[in-house]
């Protein structure tokens, strides 16, 4: 069984080696995330981002999301996951699945560290892992 | 520069109408704002119209009659009818023509939209990962405005019983039905903290409004509110706005506030000087931050002003007074036209048990992505 990223240039590693990659402006030093492709992307130095940062917003998403959402199973055995901003200190604020038990414990400002997780098994039986963030008091781990 | 009327405004009711296409809603909207007008569709010398999910808007002139006018399709995203109004705006004031048409219509599957990534030029991933939903960012917003503010879940509760009960005082709203409060606090949870009756679904529904010169309206024996001051502003650098895979943690004005802000520069009006207003409320959290952000108060005041009812038919400035999109539903290309439509019969003093008592100043306020804002001052005649 093989894992891949959903996309690449997204992130690099696993668990707490979780890395995301941005993209820093060549001229102004700005951050932004994902890194950019296409015509824009020449103006970008790829970086990785902070590893760890707090929690800027959250909610949770409670029902399953129409096509292109691409994750495992169907209506009845979806299960809610946590989404939110995470400011990384002096970057960016960047959107990720949160990888947390209990969504009722999140809270503003708490400090949030970079993990992966498994979106799906592809066809092949492959694992499609995406990044996600987890509150840095919960046990940390690969995905 | 001339002054801009409305002299003609026509719905066909928001909701759901399994039998009827879109398009054809569109056509029933315009011939019941021609009516209105006590004109004929050849004297209309432009119209803008704009529909998302229903077809081309100009697939109406076949319909109406193939005059040779002036027809062009406006997509916009949710700002679609505010954008149509505001062209047929300048086509009139630039003194290129005086009497023309806005309109549009949408007719949308059940459900929540579902964006395609690369339509907005972001990456496949960001739909796969189930990140791009306009109900998540809704929620994300709504947890830390209320979060920085100090906004209380009831408050939102609050803003969605006001809609449904103003919605079953309208005949062109959907949702017939008051909701009470406790059952649209308990209702499901969709995306924290907000509920299913805090959101408004896509719909189905058509609206229209005839737009004169102050001269033609005179010429033709007509009157109707003047449109005073109207804009679209899109986002600045760092707004947090929907489909926004990163932002700057460093908030700037949002769209609405640079719309309301030129908008009533255009009026040489204030905030102070409103007497009702419709406001993009796609879900409670909405209505809320665009009352601070088009300058009706200061972010953080709502909550003891809805608390008080201010924002309720009989308050100090009435908000969404045919329940709007809660109680109206959302198609897209009628939605920002429908809010114009309540505000033009308010000053017309039409809107029977909704009707907000000697209204002489409306604003509407439309909301749409990827983060743009459209607002309309209108007074009465």
């Amino acid at each position: 069984m093989a894992r891949r990223p959903v996309a690449e240039d997204l992130f690099i590693g696993e668990g707490d080696g979780t890395r995301l990659i941005g993209g820093r402006e060549r001229i102004t030093g700005e951050i932004v995330f994902p890194l950019p492709s296409g015509s824009s992307r020449a103006r970008y130095e790829r970086v990785e981002l902070a590893p760890e940062g707090t929690l800027w917003a959250f909610t949770v998403q409670r029902f399953r999301p129409k096509p292109p959402f691409a994750g495992d199973g169907d209506e009845a055995s979806f299960r809610p996951y946590a989404v939110g901003y995470v400011e990384l200190p002096g970057e960016i604020a960047v959107e990720t699945r949160i990888e947390v038990d209990d969504p009722a414990l999140l809270a503003l400002g708490q400090a949030m560290r970079a993990t992966t997780q498994v979106l799906r098994r592809d066809a092949g039986g492959d694992e499609v892992v995406t990044y996600a963030f987890r509150p840095l008091d919960s046990a940390g781990g690969a995905a | 520069m001339t002054d801009v009327h409305i002299i003609g405004a026509g719905i066909h009711p928001f909701g759901r109408h399994p039998d009827k296409s879109g398009l054809d809603q569109g056509v029933e909207a315009i011939v019941r704002a021609l009516a209105d007008a006590g004109l004929d569709w050849p004297r209309m010398q432009f119209c803008f119209g704009g529909s998302q999910a229903a077809g081309m808007a100009d697939a109406v002139l076949p319909r109406l009659g193939l005059t040779g006018l002036q027809a062009i399709n406006v997509a916009n995203g949710c700002a679609t009818g505010g954008s149509a109004l505001l062209s047929a705006y300048w086509a009139i004031k630039s003194g290129e023509f005086d009497l023309g048409i806005a309109f549009g219509f949408d007719k949308h599957p059940r459900g929540a939209f579902n964006a395609d990534p690369e339509e907005l030029g972001l990456p496949a991933w960001y739909g796969e990962t189930g990140l791009m939903l306009t109900t998540q960012f809704f929620g994300l917003k709504a947890q830390r405005y209320m979060a920085q503010f100090g906004i209380s879940a009831e408050v939102l509760g609050l803003v969605a019983e006001k809609a449904y009960l103003n919605g079953s005082r309208a005949p062109h709203s959907w949702r017939k039905q008051p909701i009470p409060l406790d059952r649209i606090l308990q209702s499901e949870m969709v995306a924290d903290p907000l509920t299913k009756f805090m959101f408004c679904s896509p719909a189905e529904g058509a609206a229209a409004l005839i737009l004169a010169s102050d001269q033609r309206m005179r010429t033709l024996g007509l009157t109707g509110p003047r449109l005073r001051g109207a804009a679209v502003r899109t986002r600045l650098k760092g707004s947090f706005e929907v489909f926004a895979p990163s932002i700057s943690p460093r908030q700037g004005p949002t769209p609405t506030a640079l719309a309301a802000k030129a908008a009533f520069e255009m009026a040489a009006a204030g905030p102070g000087d409103i007497d009702v207003a419709q406001l993009q409320d796609t879900e409670c959290g909405a209505e809320v931050m665009h009352m601070a952000e088009c300058g009706f108060c200061a972010p953080g005041d709502q909550e003891a002003l809805i608390r008080d009812g201010a924002t309720r038919i009989g308050g100090s400035l009435p908000v969404n007074t045919d329940g709007g999109c809660l109680a109206c539903g959302e198609p897209i290309g009628a939605s920002g036209l429908r809010q114009v439509y309540e505000n033009a019969q308010q000053l017309r003093g039409r809107c029977g048990q909704r009707q907000v008592d000697g209204a002489r100043l409306a604003l509407s306020q439309v909301y749409g992505a990827p983060g743009l804002s459209a607002v309309a001052i209108l007074e009465r005649a």
